[in-house]
């Protein structure tokens, strides 16, 4: 075995593999995340736009934003964490690239992103 | 002690049982065979040495090759001494050492060469602060040492005194890592953190008790 399959086994042995709805940047999702509050556990959900998806493996994240208010929410989840309850695909958008920061600067109308046709 | 000789091989990240997410450095380490048992009588120490990953014996010299002849096995690469094996893990010529000397969340420490940084500046390699300001009309005193030492008393700088000079590439050792998973079908320790070296470089693997 080469360094990086050993690498890789490793990650596949610990990893819990996640069962999540495939997703890309431009789709608006629900995440349902674990939240331990002492001993209580409770989940959150955080509706927002996938702004981007970064890494691969175990070390795999995605950025999800939403207007809070009037604030611009950012919230970084990596892919396999274990907190991730279930993931719901809201909308499908269209967009042209894989990181749609240029949404950053953007707000209201502006903001809106294309819906895909099914 | 106990320990073996292993091979960083890189990182990854695990969650544990709490979700929570833990950094983590995979090291290929052993199988591990005893090349030869010291004693006290014959040089004055107690000690054995094991010896890691096999190498083409055209790259080993003709007096290495004699050595590993003797033990009855293929020439290896890296060879590393370690004090008696503790009680219960004592270890005979010959033996062949896997990670199970290890045992599933006990602390261990790891020696390792760190990476060389060159010749590098007192504030990179002593963290000081540099001298003076940037502004304020004073110029290329941002990163200097400052004053070395005193006038006409004692007339010279004190030694070992912290400046510039060549950066990293020293044995260091990590002490209390814990082992977070043993593989020992892979011969593959997972351990907690960091460790110090390059990836592919050779570690010591050392349990004290």
């Amino acid at each position: 075995m080469k360094d990086i399959e050993k690498i890789k086994f490793v990650e596949n042995m610990l990893a819990p593999e996640n069962e999540l709805p495939s997703f890309k940047a431009g789709d608006t999702i629900t995440v349902h995340y674990k939240i331990k509050e002492g001993n209580k556990e409770r989940i959150q959900n955080f509706q927002g736009v996938v702004i981007q998806r970064r890494g691969h493996g175990v070390t795999e994240t995605f950025t999800v934003r939403k207007i809070s208010g009037n604030v611009g929410v950012e919230r970084i989840f990596p892919v396999t964490s274990p907190n991730i309850n279930k993931i719901d695909v809201n909308k499908r958008g269209v967009v042209r690239r894989a990181r749609i920061f240029y949404l950053r600067g953007l707000t209201g109308k502006k903001a809106r992103i294309k819906e895909e046709r099914v | 002690m106990s320990g073996l000789i292993g091979k960083k091989i890189g990182m990854t990240s695990i969650y544990d049982a709490s979700g929570k997410h833990i950094p983590c450095t995979v090291i290929e380490a052993g199988p591990c065979v005893v090349t030869q048992v010291k004693t006290v009588e014959n040089d004055g120490y107690e000690a054995i040495q094991l010896a890691f990953e096999d190498v083409e014996p055209r790259k080993v010299t003709k007096a290495v090759l004699g050595h590993y002849k003797k033990a009855g096995i293929e020439p290896k690469k890296v060879l590393a001494e370690f004090t008696r094996f503790e009680a219960g893990h004592q270890k005979t010529f010959g033996d062949v050492v896997k990670v199970d000397v290890f045992v599933e969340g006990e602390f261990i420490d790891v020696v390792g060469t760190t990476k060389g940084k060159g010749f590098q500046g007192v504030v990179v390699r002593h963290h000081f602060k540099g001298v003076g300001e940037s502004t304020h009309g004073q110029h290329d005193r941002l990163r200097a040492p400052g004053s070395v030492g005193a006038s006409s008393w004692p007339s010279k700088v004190a030694k070992g005194l912290k400046m510039a000079g060549r950066m990293g590439g020293r044995r260091m050792k990590k002490i209390n890592v814990q082992i977070v998973k043993l593989i020992p079908d892979e011969n593959l320790v997972v351990v907690k953190g960091s460790v110090p070296g390059p990836k592919g470089s050779y570690l010591l693997l050392e349990r004290w008790k």
